[in-house]
């Protein structure tokens, strides 16, 4: 059925019908009337859930560690300085193998104070062990938080799914809601491994020794690195999880597509834009633009951003002339994150083959700062005609 | 106005409902042939009274720019004091609309290079029993009125749903007497 | 399998005497249980157990009377602090002699 709503509502709609138990959340702008609505339908009976008021985004992530733990399908949600507040917990939550759905409504990071759109809180993450999905319009953000349910549970890993402040977040537009017969269908009840209970009590997550050792049992223990280990090869396996997850999706929604990159008239490009989220939707236009004037470009969506999927980017770019990464984020002191990602990519793959493409970066969007379409077509079209520099330009500055 | 690509741009204050006004009318759009809507308000902190700006853009086509509006075809301006307080008029194509609630008559208001709607829905609203300074209903009376483009039966129809726990005939009855009453021109 | 296969990737050891490591010569003070007063030795069923629920080493068995192994027990005290009916008491190591300390 299709609805006209906002971002956040299209995320709590996915929430509910994947029937998560276990909602706490703290609000931040611009998360907060997602979890006022989750709060809404708890209240209402609507979802049968337990939502738990907590005093602060580290304490929220702490009680879903704990019920995931126990067992709960568990649901936070956050943004900018909230994500960062409960860092560390992010941290754990992989460590621990919890499959925590995370909300990030991409906000930019104080200092200095700032509540509007740029992509640096979740970004800033990348390395946590935390699988992370982009979207760029609401359809995505519900049907990615249905299908991060259906991977996490699979993989024991926590996922992201992060969708722009405010841009989608806070932006109505139509969108289909699945049935809840069909959410059923395809992600089943909660059934891990081990839950936390009192006839079988566990220690978890205590000291783990460098080295391995004699558990109680007289069996040999994995060391911290082989469980840290495992967490890097189970997400390097997720590419192929998230294979059967779109198959399966299709099978059930009827609409489906790659589950890594959004490819935009990119079959004969020789030149690509290549971005995360809603500024991928934006360069359509400035792509559809040149393309009038006989400029042959397209546009590449990167869906999946952790685990990278390398192999499907290299194959994907190969061979083209130039890529213009447009990023709302950075490693602060060296270039875009996605566009290092990608360069190393493409030189794992491609170097001395010949087809390596020449590469550009531009940073745009950050704190909020309006992105105009005119400059993303005007920029885009001034990197193909030649390679403006090395290092990242910042579009739209005012110094 | 090209009816392939609509851009709407609605200026109000903080607690006058622009934003719901906004969404019933994309709602009818969606329903009539418009696939493309998007409908975004000003983005930041907020509070009542604040000037604030709703875009809504209705297309043919699935909508993929979600940037601000530039250049709007029709501006809405819920409350005629907007006009001396923000550049609500900024970037309105030449021939582009403004539909407007005003006391003031028709003649009396001026805009170069613009045609323009008007009708008092502030008294309206009261006539057809809302309390007074509800608006937000009344003013999509006059911007079908301006436009004819989706019919005032859908419109109607997304008011009542919108509205239903809310006086919803009281608020369609607004935005009907405004469909009647509203001086189009210029 | 499912249970040994979650554990092969996360950090997850069973309660049990050994997880922590043997005592050693750690301990200062061992709990002492006075049956008299404690609740599932009067009521002889299996009730109260709180020491067991408490120990942070979990070396405490839901027996009647509980039962403490000494060869973990870290003489941390939270069971003679948390008992009802104060029924244990922390006692000097130096009190018990070299044979009782096996």
């Amino acid at each position: 059925m299709h609805i006209i709503e906002n971002g956040n509502v299209a995320a709590a709609l996915g929430v509910k019908l994947c029937r998560a138990n276990v909602i706490a959340a703290y609000p931040i702008t611009p998360q907060t009337p997602l979890t006022e609505r989750l709060s809404e339908y708890v209240e209402s009976g609507k979802m049968k859930a337990e939502y738990i008021p907590v005093e602060s985004e580290h304490s929220a992530l702490a009680v879903c560690i704990a019920a995931s733990s126990a067992g709960a399908r568990s649901f936070t949600a956050t943004s900018a300085n909230g994500l960062l507040y409960m860092h560390e917990q992010v941290q754990w939550a992989a460590g621990a193998r919890l499959p925590i759905v995370m909300c990030v409504v991409n906000r930019a990071v104080g200092a200095p104070w700032n509540v509007w759109n740029d992509q640096q809180d979740s970004i800033s993450q990348r390395d946590t062990g935390w699988i992370q999905m982009y979207c760029s319009d609401h359809q995505q953000i519900i049907d990615s938080v249905i299908k991060a349910y259906w991977i996490a549970e699979r993989v024991s890993i926590p996922i992201m799914v992060c969708y722009d402040g405010y841009i989608l977040s806070h932006t109505y537009m139509p969108f289909d809601v699945p049935e809840q017969e069909q959410v059923d269908a395809f992600l089943p009840p909660f059934r891990p491994d081990y839950a936390l209970n009192t006839e079988e009590p566990a220690n978890l997550n205590t000291v783990t020794l460098p080295d391995v050792r004699m558990d109680v049992r007289g069996e040999l223990a994995h060391g911290y690195m082989e469980i840290r280990y495992l967490l890097h090869e189970e997400m390097r396996k997720t590419l192929t999880v998230a294979l059967e997850a779109e198959k399966s999706f299709a099978d059930i929604f009827g609409r489906s597509g790659d589950p890594y990159l959004e490819p935009y008239l990119c079959d004969d490009a020789e030149y690509v834009a290549v971005g995360l989220g809603s500024i991928t939707y934006q360069l359509r236009v400035s792509v559809d633009a040149l393309r009038k004037e006989g400029i042959k470009v397209g546009v590449m969506g990167v869906r999946f951003y952790r685990p990278f999927p390398d192999a499907a980017i290299a194959s994907s770019l190969k061979g083209r002339k130039g890529l213009i990464v447009f990023e709302k984020a950075l490693s602060y002191g060296y270039e875009g994150a996605l566009v290092s990602d990608l360069k190393s990519a493409l030189y794992e793959h491609l170097a001395g083959t010949g087809d390596l493409p020449m590469v550009q970066n531009f940073i745009a969007g950050i704190g909020g700062r309006d992105i105009r379409t005119e400059d993303l077509t005007q920029t885009l079209r001034a990197a193909i005609k030649s390679r403006i520099a090395k290092d990242p330009l910042w579009i739209g500055l005012k110094l | 106005m090209n009816k392939e690509f609509i851009e709407i741009r609605w200026h109000g204050r903080g607690g006058q409902g622009a934003i719901t006004a906004a969404k019933i009318v994309a709602g009818a759009a969606f329903v009539t042939g418009y696939p493309g809507v998007v409908m975004a308000p000003s983005f930041g902190t907020e509070r009542r009274g604040a000037p604030v700006m709703t875009s809504l853009k209705i297309s043919r086509k699935k909508i993929y720019d979600l940037s601000p509006i530039e250049t709007p075809d029709i501006i809405v301006v819920l409350d005629h004091l907007l006009l001396a307080e923000a550049d609500v008029t900024r970037g309105l194509k030449p021939g582009g609309i403004i539909v407007l609630n005003t006391p003031k008559t028709f003649e009396s208001c001026k805009f170069k290079d613009f045609r323009f709607a008007t009708a008092d829905i502030t008294s309206i609203s009261v006539e057809a029993g809302l309390p007074h300074g509800t608006v937000n209903t009344g003013i999509i009376g006059s911007l079908e009125r301006a436009i004819n483009l989706l019919g005032m039966d859908i419109l109607i129809k997304g008011i009542e749903e919108e509205f239903r726990t809310r006086k919803p005939e009281k608020n369609s009855l607004a935005a009907k007497i405004a469909f009647e009453r509203t001086v189009t021109g210029g | 399998m499912g249970t040994r296969n979650y554990r092969r990737k996360t950090s997850h050891s069973d309660n049990g005497p050994g997880d922590g490591g043997k005592t050693g010569s750690w301990r200062v003070e061992r709990p002492v249980l006075d049956q008299s007063l404690c609740i599932p030795c009067k009521r002889n069923k299996e009730a109260c157990f709180i020491c067991w629920l408490f120990c942070p080493d979990i070396v405490i068995s839901r027996t009647i009377p509980p039962t403490i192994n000494l060869e973990y027990c870290k003489g941390c005290g939270i069971c003679a602090e948390e008992c009802p009916t104060k029924a244990i008491t922390m006692v000097d190591e130096a009190a018990f002699s070299e044979e009782d300390k096996e």
